[in-house]
């Protein structure tokens, strides 16, 4: 067949199914829930236009605020300690240790547990009657009465914070232990030659030439906790009193179980701008440094 | 700047010695190169003086001091590395000032002598770039400017020069030799080039599987060595080795070649030993003995003839303009030879 001798021809069929792909699950779902953000659409009943309404409700409803706090809250808290832990776990794997490649995969665990086991898992350990963790705090004596983790508002924000902290990790520490190996050891030496102190080496050396992959790992691990669904959909639905709603949750809240498709899409839609400027901070804020664009390389 | 001495040193892998006991006495000021094929634990002692690995053993002193337990900080030492080693993220002022800053060295301190050490390297123009934005042989003198602004009782190379090309290497080589002779600090220097060695040092340490062969001055060691290692390592190109069975009428070697013996040497007849002629100790003469030609290569200065004396493969270089051809036979005169022993390799004359 001749038509397929032409490159360009044939290089557009090799994509289409990628593009059919793309089109038929990312923009077509996008689109239509931007649009559906604009309308009064019901469960049942094709919305009409109604501008910006949808958003202006959602800008003096309580409860939306509400979950816009609790969204920022969450995702701010349990970056920083992902970004913490997940540093200080691939700063310890990167060394000797006995078991490496074990231990290695081990951490990994936590991530590639489907998260609605995980949190059942978490459920449980939080539960009022039966917690691990009240049991032990209360066998030690450091205290006399069984948390209500997921009944008060603040534990139950604590206890989704350090539920999603446990699942997120692992996907930080593998990604910057794979960074930290990419750095050469001759650098540290030369350091050490230098005069530098371990906090100095980690401070000079180990901190700079890892931000590049800080930003990549830090930007993901934020949209991942900004749009989370399952942990809190299943540990908490939202509650104590909307104390744990995130975007998400209450977006689906509203849409789905509540019937309001128009006000969740909005909802939904409303977390587009705070996903955008994470991923342009992380883009011109960290990413780039001109030591890494390399100008002539030898 | 101070002497180094290094008294009995050893260093085991786990349970495989690298680094055979070795003592070298290195004087203030000197430059001198560690050179060995790869393997032989030259890299290993320079990086235990650096205190980049631990002594298995022995003694090592920077000047009076006994620094085995040193931390590498302490021991005012500056590094080259093979690969430079330069901090991608920090300019070049900052890859030579980090250094000056860790040790609280003022703004002033820190931009003068940055300063001074750019002007002598040619670097002053670059003080601003990133080593990604540098030539190798411009990274190679950040990394040597690195070194200098600290001046440090002692300079380390490791390996510097065998990541450029050939050219800038012979430059560089040059460049290191004349920053020595203005600095004056006592230098070791690791290389598996004997060029390089010759060619740089003051006193030369030839090395072989973790022990030390042999020290001297680069014409010492060309002139007198003792073992067929040094024998063969130092000199290019190399030694020629035919073996033969010692005689009163001389060195017999395969097919009736009979090769004169050096003068006044006591061994008794129908020993087997080792000849050696450097090539350029070859001559084309007629009462020398017959050589089949494989190879000629003229180089202008002078003719590399690669031939088989008594089976052996013999490598002449010739000043004269011959014009030989591939199978013809020439005949050619030791004018200098030297006696090993087989078995020890040692040298018997």
């Amino acid at each position: 067949m001749r038509f397929f001798d032409n490159r360009n021809t044939l290089g557009r069929v090799f994509m289409l199914p990628a593009g059919v792909l793309l089109l038929l699950f990312l923009t077509y779902p996008l689109g239509l829930g931007t649009w559906l953000g604009f309308t009064d659409a019901k469960i049942g009943r094709a919305g009409e236009w109604v501008g910006l309404d949808n958003f202006q409700f959602l800008f003096g409803d309580s409860v939306a605020r509400l979950s816009l706090f609790n969204t920022l809250f969450y995702t701010v808290v349990a970056s920083i300690g992902k970004f913490a832990l997940g540093l200080w776990l691939a700063l310890l794997l990167n060394r000797h240790i006995p078991f490496k490649s074990f231990v290695r995969a081990v951490v990994l665990l936590p991530f590639i547990v489907p998260t609605a086991l995980s949190a059942i898992a978490f459920w449980w350990l939080y539960d009022t009657q039966f917690s691990v963790l009240s049991w032990a705090l209360t066998r030690m004596g450091l205290i006399d009465q069984y948390i209500d983790f997921l009944g008060d508002p603040w534990a139950a924000r604590f206890a989704t914070i350090a539920a999603n902290i446990w699942r997120g990790v692992p996907f930080v520490a593998i990604t910057l232990l794979a960074g930290l190996q990419t750095i050469s050891p001759s650098l540290y030496e030369a350091a050490s030659l230098d005069g530098a102190s371990e906090w100095q080496k980690f401070w000079y050396v180990t901190l700079p030439m890892l931000t590049p992959i800080i930003a990549v790992v830090m930007t993901f691990s934020v949209l991942f906790t900004f749009t989370d669904f399952q942990l809190i959909y299943v540990l908490t639905r939202g509650g104590p009193l909307n104390a744990t709603h995130l975007m998400a949750t209450l977006s689906f809240q509203r849409a789905i179980p509540g019937g309001a498709l128009g006000e969740g899409a909005a909802l939904a839609t409303a977390m587009v701008p705070f996903l955008l400027a994470a991923i342009l901070f992380s883009y011109f804020g960290l990413q780039r440094r001109a030591w890494q664009q390399g100008g002539n390389d030898k | 700047m101070a002497a180094v001495t290094l008294n009995q040193v050893r260093k085991s892998f786990g349970s495989t010695p690298v680094v055979h006991g070795v003592d070298i006495s290195i004087d203030d000021g000197e430059f001198c190169v560690l050179v060995g094929p790869s393997g032989c634990g030259k890299s290993t002692l320079l990086r235990m003086i650096a205190g980049l690995e631990e002594a298995s053993g022995g003694e090592m002193r920077i000047g009076a001091r006994v620094v085995n337990d040193v931390a590498p900080k302490e021991r005012d030492i500056a590094m080259v590395f093979q690969n430079y080693a330069l901090y991608p993220h920090m300019t070049v002022f900052d890859n030579m000032a980090f250094s000056l800053k860790l040790a609280h060295a003022s703004r002033e301190e820190i931009r003068q002598r940055v300063d001074e050490a750019a002007r002598i390297l040619g670097l002053t123009e670059y003080l601003g770039r990133f080593p990604r934005q540098l030539s190798g042989g411009q990274r190679q003198r950040v990394a040597m400017g690195r070194a200098i602004v600290r001046k440090p009782q002692v300079f380390l190379f490791d390996e510097p020069l065998s990541n450029l090309d050939a050219k800038l290497r012979v430059q560089m080589r040059t460049e290191i030799k004349a920053l020595h002779q203005r600095l004056k600090t006592t230098s070791i220097y690791v290389t598996h080039d004997q060029i390089e060695a010759m060619t740089m040092a003051d006193k030369i340490v030839v090395m072989n599987g973790g022990k030390v062969e042999q020290i001297g001055t680069p014409l010492e060691l060309y002139d007198d060595p003792d073992n067929l290692f040094v024998a063969g390592f130092i000199g290019s190109p190399a030694m020629n080795f035919i073996p033969g069975k010692f005689t009163a009428g001389g060195i017999v070697a395969a097919g009736n070649v009979t090769l004169s013996a050096p003068a006044g040497v006591p061994l008794e007849s129908g020993r087997e030993v080792i000849v050696g002629v450097r090539p350029e100790h070859l001559m084309v003469s007629d009462a020398g003995l017959p050589a089949e030609v494989v190879v000629v290569e003229p180089t202008g200065a002078d003719t590399q003839i690669y031939c088989r004396i008594a089976g052996v493969d013999v490598t002449a270089v010739v000043r004269e303009r011959h014009t030989f051809r591939p199978g013809e036979t020439v005949r050619l005169a030791p004018q200098l030879t030297f006696l090993f022993d087989p078995a020890s390799g040692q040298r018997l004359a």
